[in-house]
């Protein structure tokens, strides 16, 4: 502002420039002021919380009196008392658990994968009923994860589901089958649901990324008599590679952090847990605070570092200001 | 062989369709019948035994739980487009220093997985009195929708013209009747796709619902549906189960259905461009 007042005497040029960077830091403060209250409730739901839990995650806390609590150092996740090895990185439920969601990433986003592409080519067709199709295969990812397991649970129920029927009708199991008890079949179950609610969201983002593509090229591609699976590998496929990659790892993070599905699905069974469900039942069931945070700590770690490495590849493109 | 790709074709939409329709249409099915009809399996509707519905509220006070997941999904939709709006115009128009760091760490704690902040988050809530209370999960479910807010109106107040509010500026205008007489009306139909989007996610939101409340009167539908429970521990009362599924789904897919294109493009604005 002083600047702009003390330049009265200046040629014209100068004068126009001193008053639009005024503008521009009149504009600039009041972006902050615009940004601050969402930066405050962010810092107090998201940034607080988080400190916190990883504070917790050092601590004996116990979830009926938090605010009673010693620093513990490292215990939570490693220690050793007398020769013996203690604490979380040591506990086989908590690699189980590992294990358990890290498998039902890789399979329920692979399957999801291919059919993502084959819905979304479907959908990318010219064919009466193609926004009736995108309407339907849109309702399993609106239905609440909840009613949605719920809904599978009564269909895999082992007495009087009509999975079991439906099998048992076709032939292709001789005796009825208990899905969700078992522990080999649970998981299965999950990745199954998982695909039936989340293939649509993958299928719409292939989608957007295909009615992008030029279309001269498949016309040129068909003048010259190319294979329409050539042309799928040869032609859609590295062009929807960038829109592919952000989708596949969007559904991944989601997957890895997965929670309802399976806690509601067989019914928060020790098997089959999660990594999330693992750090609730610490936290909530056994009130082992400490434990629990060191747990959601890990879990923090592990998808932070796959944002960190996503955020970094991605970010030649978010860096550049459009305007 | 042009006729066998056709036919192969719609076989797979169908096959598509159904696989996308049957849950819910069996959903549907077994919520009217009731009693020992429920134990038989039956592929199509016989019978609408209204039992299970009338059930679903008297047995627990299901009522009160919609009634809860509409204020907690309402405010949270509120709130979000109020502070996102303000947020997203000065992300997507003012150019400032560390504009690209604040959106990006933004973006990153819409990426937190909820359990990494669930102890905090707990004694938050607990200190600030909101244990067990509707604002208590307001709050919560705002880390959830507000940084996915922000982002998605920004791309889409990226997309505006510039020449919109240098008019509006040479006119002489303050940037906050910028937003509020310029971007407001022009971002209406952004805001109705992320509200939407916003909605979505709280009214399907459970971890927080389930951990934060404690009384049934208190709960939202998601936990409410997930503990429900029978006349005894090994019965569940699965008629209303779907009962209460399909009570609560319905109006989410006439949402879907009505707002099909919005919410497709707010899922890939947020995506895609992200």
């Amino acid at each position: 502002m002083t600047s702009a007042v003390a330049q009265g005497n200046v040629s014209v040029p100068q004068q126009a420039r001193g008053r639009r960077s005024s503008l521009t830091r009149s504009r600039i403060r009041s972006a902050w002021a615009f940004i601050a209250p969402s930066l405050i409730i962010l810092a107090l739901i998201a940034g607080w919380p988080l400190a916190r839990t990883i504070w917790f995650s050092f601590t004996d806390a116990n979830l009926n009196n938090l605010s009673d609590y010693e620093f513990i150092g490292f215990e939570n996740y490693l220690a050793n008392y007398d020769g013996e090895w203690l604490g979380l990185l040591t506990d086989p439920d908590w690699w189980h658990s590992v294990w358990n969601t890290v498998w039902f990433t890789l399979v329920s986003v692979s399957i999801e994968t291919v059919l993502g592409i084959i819905v979304a080519l479907i959908l990318n067709a010219a064919f009466p009923g193609r926004g009736l199709m995108r309407a339907i295969i849109l309702i399993p990812w609106a239905i609440p994860t909840i009613v949605s397991a719920k809904m599978w649970n009564w269909m895999l129920h082992d007495q009087f589901g009509v999975i079991n029927d439906l099998l048992l009708r076709l032939g292709l199991i001789a005796a009825p089958m208990t899905w969700t008890a078992n522990a080999d079949t649970a998981l299965w179950a999950a990745v199954m649901v998982d695909v039936w609610k989340h293939t649509s969201f993958m299928a719409l983002l292939i989608l957007a990324a295909l009615q992008m593509l030029p279309q001269d090229i498949y016309e040129a591609a068909k003048v010259d008599g190319v294979s329409p699976i050539r042309v799928f590998f040869r032609i859609t496929l590295p062009l929807i590679k960038p829109a592919l990659l952000v989708a596949v790892i969007f559904r991944s993070l989601d997957a890895l952090r997965v929670f309802d599905l399976i806690y509601v699905l067989t019914s928060n069974a020790r098997d089959t847990a999660s990594m999330s469900i693992y750090a609730r039942q610490q936290l909530v069931d056994f009130q082992e605070v400490g434990l629990g945070s060191a747990a959601s700590t890990l879990i923090f770690l592990i998808i932070a570092i796959i944002v960190v490495i996503t955020l970094a590849a991605g970010r030649v493109r978010l860096g550049e200001d459009p305007r | 062989m042009k006729i066998v790709t056709r036919i192969g074709f719609w076989l797979l939409v169908i096959a598509i369709g159904l696989f996308a329709l049957f849950p819910l249409y069996y959903a549907i099915i077994s919520s009217f019948r009731s009693g020992a009809a429920l134990f038989t399996i039956a592929y199509l509707p016989e019978r609408f035994d209204p039992t299970n519905y009338i059930a679903v509220f008297e047995r627990q006070p299901f009522g009160q739980n919609i009634l809860n997941s509409i204020i907690v999904a309402g405010s949270v939709v509120a709130i979000s487009l109020a502070l996102g709006m303000t947020a997203a115009y000065a992300f997507g128009r003012i150019p400032f220093r560390g504009r690209g760091l604040l959106l990006m760490t933004i973006l990153a704690v819409s990426m937190f997985p909820q359990v990494a902040v669930l102890s905090g988050m707990f004694e938050l809530i607990r200190s600030l009195g909101l244990y067990n209370t509707l604002p208590g999960l307001i709050l919560a479910n705002l880390m959830l929708t507000l940084p996915f807010t922000i982002w998605v109106l920004t791309t889409f107040m990226r997309e505006l013209p510039k020449e919109i509010e240098e008019a509006a500026f040479v006119d002489g205008a303050t940037p906050w009747i910028v937003v509020r007489r310029v971007f407001l009306p022009l971002m209406a139909p952004a805001a109705v796709t992320t509200g939407l989007l916003a909605f979505i996610v709280s009214w399907n939101e459970f971890l927080f619902a389930l951990t934060f409340t404690l009384t049934n009167e208190r709960r939202t539908v998601p936990p409410a549906i997930a503990l429900m429970t029978g006349s005894t521990a090994y019965e569940l009362p699965w008629g209303t189960i779907m009962a209460a599924s399909v009570i609560v789904t319905l109006p989410i897919i006439a949402l879907v259905l009505v707002f099909q294109r919005k919410i497709v493009a707010g899922l890939t604005a947020g995506a895609v461009k992200g």
